[in-house]
């Protein structure tokens, strides 16, 4: 990247360290903290949508929305989460091709199954296979958003189903003798008080996503603990113009401190949400929030 | 959220159906950028090392566009037969229980044995606790004589294993070893161990095509000699 980084050999201390820390390599390793960073953004957002229609169908009158809200939360949560990160996401992007192959390619005789392979025809591919590398990693980056979301709606919908039984009984009667319907009493008087009673679980949800995305490496996105081991590890001067030894602990020691100023940020803004939440509600704290203004 | 399903879903269905047509096929070469020097990830963040020049020059001579994918060794095989890329280029020993579920294209470099890399040369193998890569033929072979093996997910975890003292030695292709021994006391041990069938391409089953077309390739390489020239340069295997 600078220009006297042309013989790192020759250089030594600070001047080797900002060459060897501005190589090609290096830059993977920070756009991968982006990724992540930005996974989580879109992610956290969208789980909490699965998890609100989840909870809010498990809950509902209507029998086979209330089975499928609950066999969803159900049968995700079982799952274990690498075995979901394996095979789901491959059937997933196998059910988008196979569903490309049949609006594609209706004069292919040949079987989608072929003994172990999967084989669809050219165009049905997603991406394309001539695409660029860029679209393969974004496709797959939304393939785990989405795998994420569902996996993480089931926990945040059970946390919500929860929330909304733990709303005292008797404010939705109020609501009901105000002559409020069903619906308005649950919009007006059940969805702003819940959140208070599901913060603390949607929070340690929160928590356990920062630290689950490792896994996007099944998914073939390079994520930070991928970068950490592959730069970290032992490099000879046969392959690489930056020799060292075993370095790992030095990356995942980055890692660490990334990981604890993560969480601590995402403590002190839960908190200030928690604060905000609490305001005006019928609980203790929010009766000691009320005491402490008087 | 039905909604937000159907769309992706439309979306994930339209997307690319204008530029579907008339493009050559890409070839997409798997490979896990971790086992140098077969193949590994370079300072500039490419994958480098004999495997990707022997596979550009085998796209070069099949006259196949071709584009390399960085993916998980574990994973390696499920991927392949899914679709999400057409070869595997990673230093794939070729059996008889991976033939089962995919194809090889003839092998590009000769058997060769594996071998051990220990702190000491007097270390007991069939007695120590042997450090391995999952799912190589490595592993197999230990699990198979029922010694006791400790897996890992990368190459360079087996041999951290064997410097930290959580394992005694480590079993992996001889060339992969020649790049780390030296190090840190690591020093290699006379037994060898002849397990494997070369390397190979792995292609799916359903693939003929493209298998012929690099098992043609392969062959005009080791016909005029450039193979066993790339071989050398990048000291993997034995000559043809």
């Amino acid at each position: 990247m600078f220009s006297y980084c042309a013989d790192p050999s020759t250089l030594d201390g600070l001047t080797w360290l900002s060459c060897y820390l501005t190589t090609g390599k290096h830059m993977g390793l920070y756009i991968s903290v982006v990724t992540v960073l930005v996974l989580l953004a879109i992610t956290a957002p969208v789980a909490l949508l699965f998890g609100f229609a989840g909870a809010a169908s498990a809950r509902s009158r209507i029998a086979p929305l209330r089975w499928l809200g609950k066999g969803y939360t159900a049968i995700v949560r079982g799952v274990p989460d690498i075995a979901f990160f394996l095979f789901f996401v491959i059937a997933l992007d196998q059910g988008f091709e196979w569903m490309r192959h049949k609006l594609l390619c209706s004069d292919w005789d040949q079987p989608i199954r072929q003994g172990n392979d999967f084989v669809v025809c050219d165009a049905a591919k997603l991406p394309l296979s001539s695409s660029p590398q860029w679209v393969h990693e974004t496709y797959g980056f939304f393939l785990a958003v989405l795998t994420f979301a569902i996996v993480f709606g089931a926990f945040a919908a059970n946390v919500l189903f929860g929330a909304m039984r733990a709303v005292p009984r008797a404010q939705m009667e109020t609501a009901e003798a105000y002559g409020m319907s069903h619906r308005q009493a649950f919009w007006r008087i059940m969805v702003p008080q819940m959140w208070v009673y599901a913060l603390p679980g949607l929070s340690n949800l929160w928590m356990v996503l920062i630290k689950a995305t490792p896994l996007l490496f099944l998914l073939g996105v390079e994520d930070i603990v991928y970068w950490a081991r592959e730069l970290g590890g032992t490099k000879n001067a046969r392959f690489t113009d930056y020799p060292h030894g075993d370095w790992r602990m030095w990356y995942f020691f980055a890692l660490l401190v990334f990981y604890l100023a993560f969480t601590k940020v995402s403590e002190v803004v839960l908190d200030r949400i928690m604060k905000r939440l609490t305001h005006g509600q019928a609980t203790a704290a929010g009766e000691a929030q009320r005491k402490a203004a008087a | 959220m039905k909604k937000l399903i159907l769309t992706t879903a439309a979306l994930a269905l339209t997307a690319g159906i204008a530029a579907a047509d008339g493009h050559g096929k890409t070839v997409r070469m798997g490979t896990e950028g971790a086992y140098a020097p077969w193949n590994f990830v370079n300072d500039a963040g490419e994958i480098d090392g004999f495997e990707r020049e022997l596979g550009d020059e085998l796209c070069k001579r099949a006259s196949l566009t071709c584009e390399w994918v960085k993916n998980d060794w574990d994973s390696i095989i499920p991927n392949l037969v899914s679709g999400n890329y057409d070869t595997i280029i990673a230093g794939m020993s070729i059996t008889a229980e991976r033939d089962e579920v995919i194809d090889f294209t003839q092998a590009y470099t000769p058997p060769d044995p594996s071998a051990y890399a220990a702190m000491s040369a007097d270390v007991d193998v069939e007695g120590g606790v042997i450090a391995a890569q999952a799912t190589t033929i490595q592993a197999g072979f230990i699990a198979e004589k029922g010694w006791t093996l400790v897996e890992f997910a990368t190459p360079d975890e087996t041999v951290a294993a064997v410097k930290n003292g959580e394992a005694d030695a480590v079993l992996a292709d001889k060339s992969f070893l020649d790049t780390v021994v030296g190090q840190d006391g690591l020093v290699m041990l006379e037994r060898m161990e002849q397990i494997g069938g070369g390397v190979g391409m792995g292609v799916r089953e359903s693939d003929q095509e493209l298998k012929a077309k690099f098992d043609a390739a392969i062959q005009s390489m080791k016909d005029d000699g450039t193979l066993n020239a790339m071989i050398a340069k990048w000291e993997v295997a034995s000559q043809w």
